[in-house]
């Protein structure tokens, strides 16, 4: 080992100055940064959210590119493997697959969004008032969510779907109207912690309305766990669909979404498994990807339940 | 305790009020009658068939009639199949999905909660890769998918078990698979993120440091507190069964409960959808009570009863 020589001088005394102990050195990061932090680090997330990147910009660009429409049929060259010509084969009608998949990737995540957007409206108005009143208010709010919520939810779709005519809107109002109350329970779980906090209190004593209060200051707060939920909602969504596709009762004809591909696959599997094979892998992307995103989410906004 | 349940029984009266109260009138407010069919019936056989069943009544009249038949446990004729009532055809199919149901329900619990517990155990190593990718893969994958592939390369490919129908134990095993993977990915993760929980706390420390040996900690221990958030999953479990059992036994042609739902609706046998509607919910509303009152018993901490009365 090598000796190294140290001498008095070597050595310098620094002057103690008591304002950089008060120096911040890194720069200050929000709540948001820090969490958005957390969520680059897992690399799988974001390979989810590249995922759902590309079948949105696949769902409006899939039919120009192939030069296919969704719903023309030619029934003589119906069920065809996949070939240069039909990317994805053609079904039972010869209508292209390709088209139809990225067709259908446009109707599922639409419904699959427009139904947790709702979710979010509804279910944060409700939650959040049911939280901040308290009392009275909030044990009839909740009563009524708790009637609704003790009905399976598939059950109620379906009930609802038979007595509405067909359509992608009442696939979606069956949908969120029952959907709304996960969203209710966890807002309102939210406000009832937050509405003792000093904030609430000091802007309260300046006089702010209970509206401005609510809006301003509760539910901003309570933006973490909903957006989790939100992630969550929408594969939850696109999974109603499918499986009411496959009951018979999703978007009627010829509107393709990926659970009427699939279903439409199944009779004639054993012949032509592809059919079944491009929309359900779809499905299963789609699902994997917002369910990574949301674990992902919930990870990095509350650092407390990381594992 | 008798408090605590007479107010979960009300409760629940209560719930199937407004759930018998509003299929009925959903069911009244469906476009076309029960007996509109392709061919048009002569007004005067229409007229004896509603006469038949009642449907001439005022609304409020039919309303109350099935309000009072229902508490005595009878939903009525079918409209489609004459000759059979509802409750025929409920306690003809429904043992089918019971037994489905509860192979499903036991492999979901036995393998879910032993992933999981793998997954704790060997923490970010191989066996928690491998536990976690078939869990997120078990949610990802919806259960009909599943079934239809279950059924092509087992039944049809490999010819390894039966494709379809509900004769022998053989016959159930891939429904029951399908049927129990996603609520089996879900027990798995909850699992795993509690026994981590556990794992991290302080008298699972002192097991340890007074020389318990791992297996006895792991079991005696561990798994007993972790697998709290299990029980009280046992609800939606339930559920997820019932309402997975509507695609996967018409996908394998089981003469089950949830198969004679998807047929009445989309016969539009409308008693039908309303008896397997009210009879679902009753289920589902005592299995729900149920495990509440079990999760009491499990866990001393929680008093069931609540405040003030022992």
């Amino acid at each position: 080992m090598e000796q190294v020589n140290l001498k008095n001088s070597d050595f310098e005394r620094l002057e103690t100055r008591h304002d950089d102990a008060e120096k911040i050195a890194g720069e200050s990061t929000s709540f948001w940064k820090d969490a958005w932090r957390r969520f680059k680090k897992n690399k799988l997330a974001l390979a989810g959210v590249v995922v759902i990147i590309i079948l949105g910009i696949m769902s409006f660009l899939g039919g120009p590119i192939s030069g296919e429409n969704y719903y023309e049929n030619d029934l003589i060259g119906s069920n065809q493997p996949p070939s240069s010509e039909h990317w994805f084969g053609t079904d039972a009608l010869g209508r292209d697959m390709f088209a139809r998949t990225w067709y259908g990737a446009k109707i599922s995540l639409f419904i699959g969004l427009m139904a947790a957007f709702i979710d979010l409206i509804i279910g944060v108005i409700w939650g959040s008032v049911s939280g901040f009143f308290g009392g009275k208010i909030d044990e009839y709010m909740m009563r009524i969510a708790d009637i609704l919520y003790g009905v399976p939810y598939l059950l109620v779709v379906i009930l609802l779907m038979v007595i509405m005519p067909q359509g992608l809107w009442t696939l979606i109002i069956a949908m969120t109207i029952t959907g709304w109350i996960n969203m209710a329970r966890i807002v309102r779980g939210q406000v009832m912690q937050l509405r003792s906090e000093e904030y609430v209190m000091a802007s309260q004593s300046l006089g702010a309305s209970n509206v401005r209060i609510l809006f301003r200051h509760l539910v901003p707060n309570t933006l973490g766990p909903v957006l989790v939920t939100l992630t969550l909602t929408i594969p939850n969504a696109i999974f109603t669909e499918a499986f009411l596709s496959y009951l018979g009762l999703g978007v009627p004809a010829p509107l393709a979404s990926w659970g009427t591909m699939s279903s439409d696959a199944l009779p004639a599997l054993q012949y032509y498994p592809y059919q079944l094979f491009f929309p359900a892998f779809f499905i299963c992307l789609t699902m994997l990807a917002f369910n990574i995103i949301g674990d992902a989410m919930r990870d990095a906004l509350d650092p407390k339940e990381r594992k | 305790m008798a408090r605590y349940l007479l107010k979960r029984l009300g409760f629940i009266i209560v719930s199937l009020f407004f759930i018998v109260t509003i299929t009925f009138f959903l069911m009244q407010a469906a476009p076309g009658g029960p007996f509109a069919s392709e061919r048009k019936l002569p007004p005067v056989i229409e007229q004896q068939m509603n006469e038949q069943y009642g449907l001439d009544d005022p609304l409020y009249e039919q309303y109350f009639d099935y309000l009072v038949n229902i508490v005595q446990w009878d939903f009525g004729p079918s409209f489609k199949y004459v000759g059979q009532s509802v409750n025929d055809i409920i306690s003809r199919s429904f043992p089918y999905s019971l037994i489905l149901g509860a192979e499903a329900i036991f492999l979901a619990l036995s393998i879910g909660v032993l992933l999981g517990v793998i997954a704790a155990l060997k923490h970010n190593k191989f066996g928690d890769y491998f536990a976690m990718v078939i869990a997120v893969l078990g949610i990802s994958v919806p259960s009909f998918i599943l079934a239809s592939v279950l059924q092509y390369v087992f039944a049809v490919k490999l010819q390894m078990l039966p494709v379809a129908r509900f004769e022998s134990f053989a016959h159930t095993i891939l429904p029951a698979i399908a049927l129990a993977t996603t609520p089996l990915a879900f027990i798995a993760r909850l699992m795993r993120s509690s026994m981590l929980d556990v794992l991290h706390s302080d008298y699972i420390k002192t097991a340890k440091a007074k020389g318990l040996n791992e297996r006895v900690v792991t079991y005696r221990h561990a798994i007993r507190n972790a697998i709290l958030p299990v029980v009280s999953y046992l609800g939606p479990l339930v559920v997820a069964i019932l309402t997975g059992s509507f695609v996967i036994e018409s996908i394998f042609a089981i003469p089950g409960l949830g198969n004679e739902f998807v047929v009445s609706v989309t016969n539009r046998d409308y008693t039908v959808i309303m008896g397997t509607t009210v009879f679902f919910s009753v289920l589902l509303l005592v299995s729900i009570l149920i495990v509440d009152l079990i999760y009491g018993l499990v866990d001393p901490r929680i008093k069931v009863a609540g405040k003030g009365d022992k």
